[in-house]
């Protein structure tokens, strides 16, 4: 089921889909490398999702695309179009959008800053001056439909997930769970600390695109105060 | 022209091919989960191919149509009635304007699909009319389907088969279920994963020989299958990667959980296996309960068998095609 490529571990993970395998670690180098060869697999592969993860990618494909006059398949010439995006791309390429995303910290919109202050032993002020002053890229998206699992936390912030998970925590609600920050794009169950939450609306059906953020973005958060974020709030509801 | 739902049934809810395009956001395909069943039904009532039907989970709902319908129902066997008359499965059928179609429960497999001549015409979410149940994202506000729902039907040309009574009745032919349904039990093939090494010796034995039991806890993110739990040699510190449908992943349970329609797009347990694409209708056919075993398969023999399936099942639909033409 595997076929050596260089640095790349090539798993034909089942008829219509290969993982492409870069490393074994969550490493922000790594996952850079991975969505610049995301967004150049994109580009030169028609009918052929792109599925990034931190340190892979899913490549799903429709079998009938990709067979030879004599029905076989043709995976030398997809294992060559691989090769090129992967050789091409390194990890210092930089995203080609950054979404900045408004927050209101502490308070509660933020119940476990606290915990996080009294475990990173600074004060919540502390806490989000960090947060805030970091560039974060968006390792990936899943769990839910928009969920973003953001790289770059500020190592000193790091900080495990609740023992006891709640059942719902509110849409909006920016979090860290281990060495990430994610934001939770509408209710759900879950165990990250919550430090703040958007008023923006990660995934709306309704928009062209429905996430808001796409894999391998750069994500800046920008801290507002709750009179700000019930306003945005209140233009967010009116426009959708 | 539509059909309200006086009694939802189980589960029932809105299918399609899937949803197609938006996994690198979050959002996996759904989908019906025995995409042959769905595709058939909706051949034996003349739809293009892509329509919305309902598929019904182990128990029916009791539906009104408002006018006259044109359906037909695939997959397990299910108890079909309107007015105290039974609807014959697999079969091109006419409901005049009115009827009640009360649909039961299946004595084997685990579910049905209902097509309806136009289709289903809930409302299109990102390119598909099926529901994903799990992430809420579909039509009927991603929900399945409730008791006073009311779905239209699609426009569609009006059909000549049925041009004297105005009666319930169905055509005189029918599709054979048999190629389509595996009440045999047979061992499903599956491919191993690529961590199905980590697991302990009698672990990667019990894979291959054991029967496991599709637990009560199943749903149409995937079945959970009951047994001897399977034991890592050693724990694996993994990061998510992404994850389909077929695979079969191993919580630190030891109970593996096979993934169907609504696959989570990523996850972070082990990857044991992934069933060859050919068998996922089987094993979306087996209810809580039902065994399930598994025989090892290569990924040629998976893509061997895929093709000839798609290959009778494309000439299966060209011949009811002909058919209906004919009739």
């Amino acid at each position: 089921m595997t076929f050596p490529l260089a640095d790349v571990q090539i798993e034909a993970l089942a008829e219509d889909a290969w993982l492409l395998r870069f490393g074994d670690t969550i490493d922000a180098d790594v996952n850079n490398r991975v969505h610049a060869a995301a967004a150049r697999l994109r580009a030169n592969l028609v009918n052929v999702e792109c599925i990034p993860a931190y340190a892979s990618l899913l490549l799903r494909f429709d079998v009938t695309h990709w067979l030879d006059d004599d029905g076989r398949f043709c995976a030398e010439r997809l294992q060559h179009v691989i090769a090129a995006a992967w050789n091409a791309s390194s990890s210092t390429e930089t995203a080609a959008r950054e979404v900045i995303i408004p927050v209101w910290y502490g308070g509660d919109a933020g119940a476990d800053l606290p915990e996080v202050a009294a475990h990173a032993r600074m004060s919540a002020d502390e806490v989000v001056a960090r947060h805030v002053a970091a560039i974060y890229r968006v390792a990936m998206l899943g769990f839910a439909p928009g969920f973003p699992y953001l790289l770059g936390l500020d190592p000193a912030l790091a900080m495990p997930r609740r023992s006891n998970p709640r059942t719902s925590v509110p849409a909006g609600s920016v979090a860290i769970g281990g060495q990430q920050t994610g934001i939770y794009p509408q209710a759900l169950p879950g165990g990250w600390q919550l430090i703040g939450r958007t008023p923006v609306r990660l995934f709306d059906l309704a928009a062209a695109s429905p996430s808001l953020l796409q894999p391998g973005d750069h994500v800046r958060f920008r801290a507002i105060d709750q009179r700000e974020y019930e306003r945005l709030a209140a233009l967010a509801s009116a426009s959708a | 022209m539509s059909v309200e739902v006086i009694k939802p049934g189980l589960l029932t809810s809105l299918q399609d091919a899937g949803r197609r395009g938006y996994a690198h956001l979050g959002l996996g395909r759904a989908g019906a989960v025995d995409e042959p069943s769905w595709r058939l039904a909706n051949a034996l009532v003349g739809n293009r191919g892509d329509e919305a039907a309902l598929e019904i989970t182990l128990a029916g709902p009791t539906l009104r149509f408002q006018q006259d319908a044109i359906v037909a129902l695939t997959g397990a066997l299910i108890e079909a009635r309107v007015e105290g008359q039974p609807l014959p499965a697999w079969s091109t059928c006419f409901l005049p304007a009115g009827s009640v179609l009360r649909l039961g429960g299946m004595r084997h497999g685990c579910r049905s699909y209902l097509a309806v001549r136009g289709g289903f015409d809930g409302a299109q979410v990102l390119g598909s009319r099926s529901t994903d149940l799990h992430a809420g994202v579909g039509p009927l506000h991603g929900k399945s389907v409730q008791s006073g729902d009311v779905i239209a039907i699609g426009e569609h040309a009006p059909a000549p088969w049925f041009p004297h009574d105005r009666g319930v009745q169905a055509l005189r032919w029918g599709l054979d279920p048999q190629p389509w349904l595996d009440y045999a039990r047979e061992p499903l093939a599956l491919m191993r994963g690529h961590h199905a090494d980590a697991l302990d010796d009698a672990s990667q034995r019990a894979l291959f020989t054991q029967r496991f039991m599709v637990s009560k806890d199943s749903n149409r993110t995937g079945n959970r299958l009951d047994g001897a739990p399977l034991r890592l040699r050693q724990p694996l510190e993994l990061i998510s990667e992404a994850t389909l449908p077929g695979t079969l992943q191993l919580p630190p349970s030891g109970q593996p959980i096979l993934l169907l329609a609504e696959a989570p797009v990523t996850g972070g347990y082990p990857r044991i296996g992934q069933l060859a694409a050919v068998d996922l209708p089987r094993l979306a056919q087996r209810r809580p309960g039902d065994t399930v075993s598994f025989r090892e398969t290569t990924l040629d023999e998976a893509l061997q068998r895929l093709g000839e399936r798609d290959t009778s099942l494309r000439r299966l639909l060209q011949r009811i095609e002909q058919r209906l033409e004919s009739a």
